[in-house]
């Protein structure tokens, strides 16, 4: 472990003064590649670079950098145009930025590739059949199936089959299993990205967008308009470096050989030293500590990171949770409306939850934690005031007799016997939060949701599992530990 | 309180401990009583007999707060039942509940003596009270430190009774107090419990559906039809003259 810590702060030690450069990234496998090669191009020329990578997608990225939580992320021009500028058809690079000024970005040069939408066949029957273009489905009769997102998308099929005047049917299919089905043959055209690593795999060719449907989605760096100038010189050398092929390839070496994005980056960081003006020397150097990356010290700083959020979040819940409950158990009404409250807590999704966070208080640790103490709150509420107010109507008429003051009926009876409700609330809010933290992954708060969103998005099992075991583990454990803590502080019955 | 247990018995034993004054009382739109007047005496026994439904229990949680007139007042001595501060006048006034009542996560002793330790009482005195109570219910010490559920029902409610009997308040209140208790015990607890109240007099409402009970411990007997009461004075005079045709069944049924 001492040797972990040691690597890690190497590279704090040989950074400047300055600030760290935050390069983020979104949770899918080439968006994690993109953004290290960024962040080791900038670390060879000497600049301090910290990740926050796997964030949730398009929208937590953008607020992210928006409000100088990172300072830059790969982005996509389509994704852009689409998704957050609303601008029509397929803008280049400066229609965007001319939009982005309004929010204080800039999208640097391009990489030189077009990750889009693609309709792809296997290599043999487009020989076979002579298939070039998306038209070209036309002549003949396939078996069609697509992912069920493309199939509902008015961008995805439907749209396209009425730009090409296409009167197939297309079926739907779970997208991870779409290659092995094309490859074994039981079907014959589906939807990819055209710079998925496993088009090389299988050997699939991309049919043609001649008739242009598809919006382009061209990669490259999004920074804010006041990076400065050592960022933007260090990262000038990526420009057009990449086309389909190469990023496929690079794809390709992720999901098909297991190679980690890290090792893959620093590969393609070293292979290019000259194009990048870098010194041999320091893009080895890069290659090498990262090699030396222990995964048990990974694990185990993701396991400790996972106990602080879900700890915190909880002893806050706890308090303020079980305090909530004592001022209000006397009056149904407030009662009802608090529990009311926190029920509506539960219902936000948890990624539109972390969202919501993100204007508010940035990404990382602060807000994956208050959104867990808003999900933990209900459990602990609830079942606390259900307990206090549900006390058996006798024994409280019998402590009202006795001339027991409404804190002495608390402290004697209420208390006592909703103890075991309370530690079930807590217990419950506890395993939720375990569960629940795994997404804090997607905000950049780490934890044991840190390897299943890498795993996930390089569809890598063993990653995945690297997150879930521990986090079912911890699960049940603290599930049993409360139980007998329960048993141990539970009034005797 | 001081005051009223320092004055002779004899002096206040006829006045009028507990009154009732043109009480009514209904649930919702189901009326209990309509303008009942009751007194009932000083440092006695009274006991409140009648069928079930006849308002037995709700007259008894007049007396402490626990139900509130419509109409009309309750006077415990001298002073009229207060809408705040139930909590201290209720310390001032025993009482056994239906059931025994006690609390099931407290021992047999912690039952018995938590209102005496929020009173401030010190250990010694109350484990000494407690030890005496336990003899006169004829329940051995081994009690002490069991839970309610570890005990039999008789047992717990003469727990209940402990309870009630703690703070040798002025006034004792008890609700069916033998009921779950075996025939034999009881007659045993009768004694016991004169003998209680021999050291420790106070103003005694019992209320029970056994006729034989309350001719053996009351002093004063009011028998209770549908919220109203329909007869009332010394049991032997009571009993031998029943003056309505319910109290007539009531004696005969019983009694005969």
């Amino acid at each position: 472990m001492v040797f972990g810590l040691m690597i890690c702060g190497g590279h704090t030690l040989a950074a400047s003064e300055s600030e760290p450069v935050v390069v983020g990234s979104k949770n899918f496998g080439e968006s994690y590649l993109l953004a290290e090669i960024a962040a080791q191009a900038l670390e060879a020329k000497g600049i301090t670079v910290q990740r926050q990578f796997g964030l949730g997608g398009t929208l937590i990225c953008y607020e992210a950098l928006k409000s100088g939580e990172i300072d830059l992320y790969p982005e996509y021009t389509g994704t852009l145009s689409q998704a957050v500028l609303n601008l029509p058809g397929s803008p280049n690079r400066s229609q965007i930025n001319q939009a982005l000024v309004n929010d204080g970005l800039e999208l640097l040069d391009e990489y030189g590739f077009n990750n889009t939408y693609a309709i792809v066949v296997r290599d043999a029957l487009a020989d076979e059949l002579g298939l070039k273009t998306i038209g070209d489905l036309n002549d003949h009769q396939l078996a069609l199936a697509f992912s069920h997102e493309f199939l509902q998308r008015e961008d995805g099929w439907p749209g396209l089959a009425r730009w090409y005047e296409l009167d197939q049917v297309g079926t739907g299919i779970q997208h991870g299993l779409a290659y092995q089905a094309i490859a074994d043959g039981a079907i014959d055209v589906t939807d990819a990205y055209s710079t998925d690593g496993e088009l090389q795999r299988y050997s699939l060719r991309i049919l043609k967008d001649d008739r242009g449907f598809f919006p382009e989605y061209r990669a490259a760096t999004l920074v804010q308009q006041s990076a400065s100038p050592e960022l933007r010189k260090a990262l000038i050398g990526l420009h057009n470096m990449l086309d389909e092929a190469s990023i496929q390839a690079l794809n390709a070496k992720m999901v098909i050989e297991g190679l980690s994005y890290q090792r893959v980056a620093a590969d393609f960081i070293k292979a290019n030293a000259e194009r990048l003006a870098l010194p041999e020397q320091t893009a080895q150097q890069a290659t090498r500590s990262l090699i030396q990356e222990n995964w048990v010290v990974e694990l185990w700083g993701h396991f400790v990171r996972h106990l602080q959020l879900t700890g915190t979040a909880l002893a806050a819940a706890i308090i303020v949770g079980l305090g909530l409950s004592l001022l209000v158990y006397q009056r149904e009404r407030l009662a009802e409306t608090v529990v009311y409250f926190c029920g509506l807590m539960q219902t936000v999704p948890s990624l539109a939850l972390l969202a919501l966070m993100i204007p508010i208080f940035g990404i990382g640790f602060l807000p994956a934690i208050i959104a867990l103490f808003l999900y933990s709150l209900l459990p602990i509420v609830r079942n606390a005031i259900t307990a206090l107010t549900n006390t058996d109507p006798t024994l409280v008429k019998v402590s009202r007799a006795l001339g027991l003051s409404a804190w002495e009926q608390l402290r004697y009876l209420r208390l006592p016997l909703a103890t075991p409700a309370i530690f079930a609330g807590i217990r419950t809010a506890a395993v939720i939060s375990i569960g629940t933290a795994t997404l804090a992954a997607f905000i950049g708060a780490g934890g044991l949701g840190e390897p299943i969103v890498v795993g996930l998005s390089l569809n890598d099992t063993d990653m995945i599992l690297q997150g879930a075991i521990p986090a079912a583990l911890l699960a049940i454990l603290v599930e049993l530990g409360f139980a007998a803590l329960e048993r141990k502080v539970s009034p005797p019955r | 309180m001081e005051s009223l247990q320092t004055m002779s018995d004899t002096e206040l034993e006829t006045d009028a401990a507990i009154v009732f004054q043109g009480v009514s009382k209904s649930f919702g739109n189901l009326p209990i009583f309509s303008n009942l007047s009751l007194m009932l005496p000083k440092n006695q026994i009274s006991a409140i007999v009648g069928a079930s439904g006849s308002g037995k229990t709700t007259l008894l949680q007049m007396i402490n707060g626990l139900e509130r007139p419509s109409a009309g007042s309750v006077h415990v001595l001298g002073e009229e039942v207060p809408s705040q501060g139930l909590a201290s006048f209720r310390r001032r006034i025993g009482y056994a509940v239906q059931g025994a009542g006690l609390f099931p996560h407290l021992t047999a002793r912690h039952n018995v003596t938590l209102v005496a330790q929020l009173e401030g009482w010190s250990e010694d005195e109350m484990q000494q009270r407690f030890q005496s109570l336990l003899a006169s219910v004829g329940l051995p010490l081994d009690v002490a430190d069991r839970l309610p559920r570890q005990l039999s029902g008789g047992q717990q409610q003469r727990l209940g009774i402990c309870r009630a009997l703690m703070l040798r308040q002025p006034v004792l209140l008890l609700d069916e107090p033998f009921s779950a208790v075996d025939p034999i015990t009881r007659l045993g607890l009768y004694e016991s419990f004169a003998d209680v109240r021999r050291t420790d007099p106070s103003t005694t409402v019992l209320v029970t559906h056994d006729l034989r009970e309350a001719k053996r411990l009351a002093d004063f007997m009011v028998i209770l039809d549908q919220g109203e009461v329909v007869q009332s004075g010394a049991p032997e005079h009571v009993l031998e003259n029943p003056k309505t045709p319910y109290a007539e069944q009531l004696i005969e049924s019983q009694l005969s």
